[in-house]
């Protein structure tokens, strides 16, 4: 499977197997609290499995500056 | 992973809630949040006339879709503030939802470029004078959202800020124990003398839950960070935040509304000081000319010197090196904003 970042800078990884989302994020160091975990049109949670050929990008949603 | 409602497939858990919701019904959660802010701390009525400071991320544009969606009278304005591609990418965002989602719903979009209204920008205010980019943006997003609800008879501008932003001032507010600030952190900033209310609806909602509220309802929003806010101080107490979150679900939201019911009552708020009219733009202000028209008079000035830039008078008087009261194009300090429903201005620039 692909994994992938755009922000804050693109980013790509390849895993193998079975892998749950939980596991992805904790091995790439990222806060559950931070991302969104989007496949396709739709997100995934911590206990969904990702395999094959499919295509996972995780968005942070956090953003700042000098307010809206 | 189960919905809690309906048992079906879960797209997003909310840890904070002990919950799980699919699509449809953390869609519903997620209007339910924003309804219950409106009402919780009494924002705005059916009957009052909205404003959404838009700014083509996913907060300000998902607040935009639900009070549309709640059957509020919310119009938006968006400013285009001249930062590079991230500006261009912004507008084309804010410009597609308004056609596509908002103008079928009866809304409308105005749009302020600074650029064309006042003279400058903020990429021209970053390299041309000693001001940080985010102080620039800041002032001006404030001016121009108070003086266009104004002057257009709106009763309260709507911003996108939420839960995580809320959380992260409070944090920094603590941190230096701001009491003036902390006295006045609250959802509604209220109006009057020249002001317009100000309210955060999605105050119970955090930055990830819009995200995901953004992508299942197929909003499309600018993902890129602005540029400037690369390092902001707002990051680090967020990331400090979100870690707490992690190891505590719930922690920001107990931060926030501890605070809100139990902290903020123990703090007086100070009286606003006695408030004059700008001399050149009229806005309410406590001197003689408001900071915004200030800051655009000491920018014209350096950008009319070849290579400027090097020093910056802060002084009011700078003001006056400029012409008041100087039309638009020439960019004056008391210039108005040129804020037209989208579908008759054309391009912003």
């Amino acid at each position: 499977m692909r994994i992938f970042m755009r922000i804050p800078q693109p980013r790509e990884w390849r895993f193998e197997g079975r892998r749950s989302v939980r596991s992805i994020l904790e091995e790439l160091n990222i806060n559950p609290e931070t991302v969104i975990v989007i496949c396709g049109d739709t997100l995934l949670t911590p206990d969904d499995v990702v395999e094959g050929d499919v295509e996972v990008e995780i968005r942070p949603a956090i953003s700042g500056g000098s307010g809206r | 992973m189960r919905c809690i409602k309906c048992r079906g497939k879960a797209v997003i858990d909310l840890r904070r809630h002990n919950a799980a919701f699919c699509r449809e019904h953390f869609v519903e959660f997620f209007q339910g949040q924003v309804r219950r802010a409106i009402e919780q701390f009494r924002m705005f009525g059916p009957d009052d006339r909205i404003l959404v400071a838009v700014s083509g991320g996913k907060d300000s544009l998902v607040l935009w879709e639900v009070l549309l969606h709640l059957g509020y009278r919310a119009d938006a304005l968006y400013i285009d503030l001249g930062i590079g591609d991230y500006s261009a990418a912004s507008t084309e965002k804010v410009r597609r939802f308004h056609q596509q989602r908002a103008a079928p719903l009866g809304a409308d979009l105005h749009v302020v470029s600074l650029k064309a209204a006042y003279g400058f920008d903020v990429d021209e205010a970053r390299d041309r004078v000693r001001r940080p980019p985010c102080s620039a943006c800041g002032l001006s997003k404030r001016y121009i959202f108070n003086k266009v609800a104004v002057d257009r008879g709106y009763d309260v501008v709507a911003t996108g800020h939420n839960l995580d932003d809320e959380a992260a001032v409070l944090l920094g507010n603590v941190l230096r124990w701001n009491m003036s600030y902390l006295a006045r952190q609250w959802p509604v900033l209220p109006g009057g003398r020249g002001f317009v209310r100000k309210v955060k609806p999605l105050v119970r909602l955090t930055e990830r839950e819009t995200a995901a509220y953004a992508v299942l309802t197929g909003v499309d929003y600018i993902v890129e960070e602005c540029p400037h806010a690369v390092g902001a101080t707002s990051h680090v107490y967020k990331d400090l935040l979100n870690r707490l979150e992690q190891q505590s679900p719930g922690s920001k939201h107990q931060f926030l509304f501890q605070f809100y019911q139990q902290g903020r009552s123990q703090l007086k708020v100070e009286e606003r000081p006695d408030l004059r009219s700008c001399r050149y733009c009229g806005q309410p202000t406590p001197g003689d000319v408001c900071a915004f028209c200030r800051m655009t008079a000491l920018l014209l000035d350096q950008l009319e010197q070849p290579g400027g830039g090097a020093a910056m008078d802060s002084s009011p008087a700078g003001a006056q090196r400029s012409t008041p009261g100087a039309p638009v194009s020439q960019a004056g300090p008391a210039a108005a904003p040129e804020a037209e429903p989208a579908s008759e201005a054309g391009a912003v620039n």
